[in-house]
């Protein structure tokens, strides 16, 4: 009798999304208070899945970044064990999980300096385009490609608005590191060093480098929580998303840009 | 007539038998393939499964965890990849598959099923094999290691340099 219900234009849109992702964080809270706060903040235990409680975001702070250091672009390559573009035999085809980028104003002459990765976006366009579903997003906010199921088709490469992907194009020979399995024929990027965040390091190599190199213009967090570092300054400074203008809700945001 | 037909029968079958035999010797085997190296684990007692069960259906296993690490975030070490190249990497190669006697490819190959983990996985663990951290787990295997150096460095004094 009723078969000829309404069609919904768009059953799940963002805002519901939204509004489920809220109610079963605050759910979360509700059930177990302080504790489980604590859990996700210092890291969780090893059989825990990765929760929506969380979101891990970075914070670029470009004022600071230095010219002609790529000490962040060095830590993630020895970390996650590609080879450096300078380094490769195919520079063109080489993998770039981050790349240092220097740009000048051409009215003011006005240099900024800044590293670009994978923005882990809330709304991530390689995931909506990904036709095996490799593509995804984890529920802590990173996006990470399923090895497992990566056909190499490269349609999350061109969909990509900041070009954080590449493709291996050969194999790699037993070269990987243990924590970071990657190979022949499937697209990658940066992954926010998940297997530090899985282990509770909190933080991530390039991170770390910049930390160490004395610059300070990276920091990561998560953006969910009200009382993390990231989250404080995200509230002081003014900050800008990289094409803001595509509404993906970026982990990735940029101070002096 | 009888006796003639027994004697008949008795040299038809000794001859048969020479022939088998002096066949069985001299002709080279063909289609047998020599039965896979298993060599039991360097560190640990015993396997997270029975070794009978972990032959039939590890493959389950890894499959399982695989999906629940990749996409969940699940580092659980029991059934992971990890920890079976830990221990089961060879002394010599310190790796599951660089050479045809190690762990996963000596059965492998015997089985003709093809492997594509390491296409993107290492097939060692962390840190060379003399490099890997003795523990106390591993403490009772020290000699092995040691009798494999080539210099005059103990074990323990490796696991020393790698901590």
């Amino acid at each position: 009798m009723n078969e000829n219900k309404p069609i919904v234009d768009n059953p799940v849109s963002p805002d519901r999304r939204r509004f489920v992702g809220v109610a079963a964080a605050a759910a979360g809270v509700s059930l177990a208070p302080g504790v489980m706060l604590m859990e996700v903040a210092h890291g969780r235990p090893e059989s825990q899945a990765a929760s929506s409680a969380v979101r891990w975001g970075m914070l670029v702070d470009a004022t600071k970044c230095e010219s002609g250091c790529d000490d962040c672009v060095t830590a993630c390559s020895t970390e996650n064990g590609w080879t450096p573009v300078d380094q490769s035999v195919h520079k063109k085809q080489a993998p770039q999980w981050i790349r240092k980028l220097e740009l000048q104003n051409p009215l003011t002459q006005m240099e900024t300096n800044l590293p670009m990765m994978c923005q882990h976006c809330a709304d991530a366009p390689c995931v909506d385009v990904c036709p095996t579903g490799a593509s995804f997003k984890r529920a802590d906010g990173i996006v990470l490609v399923n090895r497992h199921t990566c056909i190499g088709c490269r349609y999350c490469m061109m969909a990509c608005p900041y070009k954080a992907r590449s493709l291996v194009h050969e194999s790699l020979n037993d070269t990987q590191k243990p924590d970071v399995p990657r190979g022949i024929g499937c697209v990658e990027s940066c992954t926010l060093c998940v297997q530090k965040i899985d282990r509770g390091d909190g933080t991530t190599a390039c991170v770390e480098a910049c930390t160490a190199s004395g610059h300070n213009a990276l920091l990561f967090g998560d953006m969910n929580d009200p009382e993390s570092e990231i989250s404080k300054r995200l509230r002081e400074l003014p900050t800008k998303q990289v094409r803001a203008d595509l509404n993906l809700n970026l982990g990735v945001r940029y101070h002096g840009i | 007539m009888k006796r003639l037909l027994a004697v008949g029968v008795v040299v038809l079958a000794t001859a048969a038998l020479a022939w088998a035999g002096v066949e069985s010797t001299s002709a080279p085997k063909v289609g047998v393939a020599s039965k896979p190296v298993i060599t039991k684990a360097l560190k640990g007692e015993q396997c997270v499964e029975d070794t009978d069960y972990m032959r039939r259906n590890h493959m389950e296993l890894l499959d399982h965890h695989r999906d629940e690490t990749v996409i969940q975030g699940v580092r659980s070490k029991k059934y992971s990849l990890k920890e079976c190249i830990n221990c089961h990497a060879s002394e010599k190669s310190g790796s599951v598959a660089k050479d045809k006697d190690d762990f996963c490819v000596s059965c492998h190959s015997y089985a003709a099923v093809k492997i594509d983990c390491f296409e993107c996985h290492s097939t060692k663990p962390q840190g060379s094999m003399a490099m890997h951290p003795l523990n106390a787990e591993t403490a009772h295997y020290a000699h092995k290691l040691a009798a494999h150096s080539k210099d005059k460095i103990s074990a323990e004094a490796m696991a020393g340099i790698s901590q």
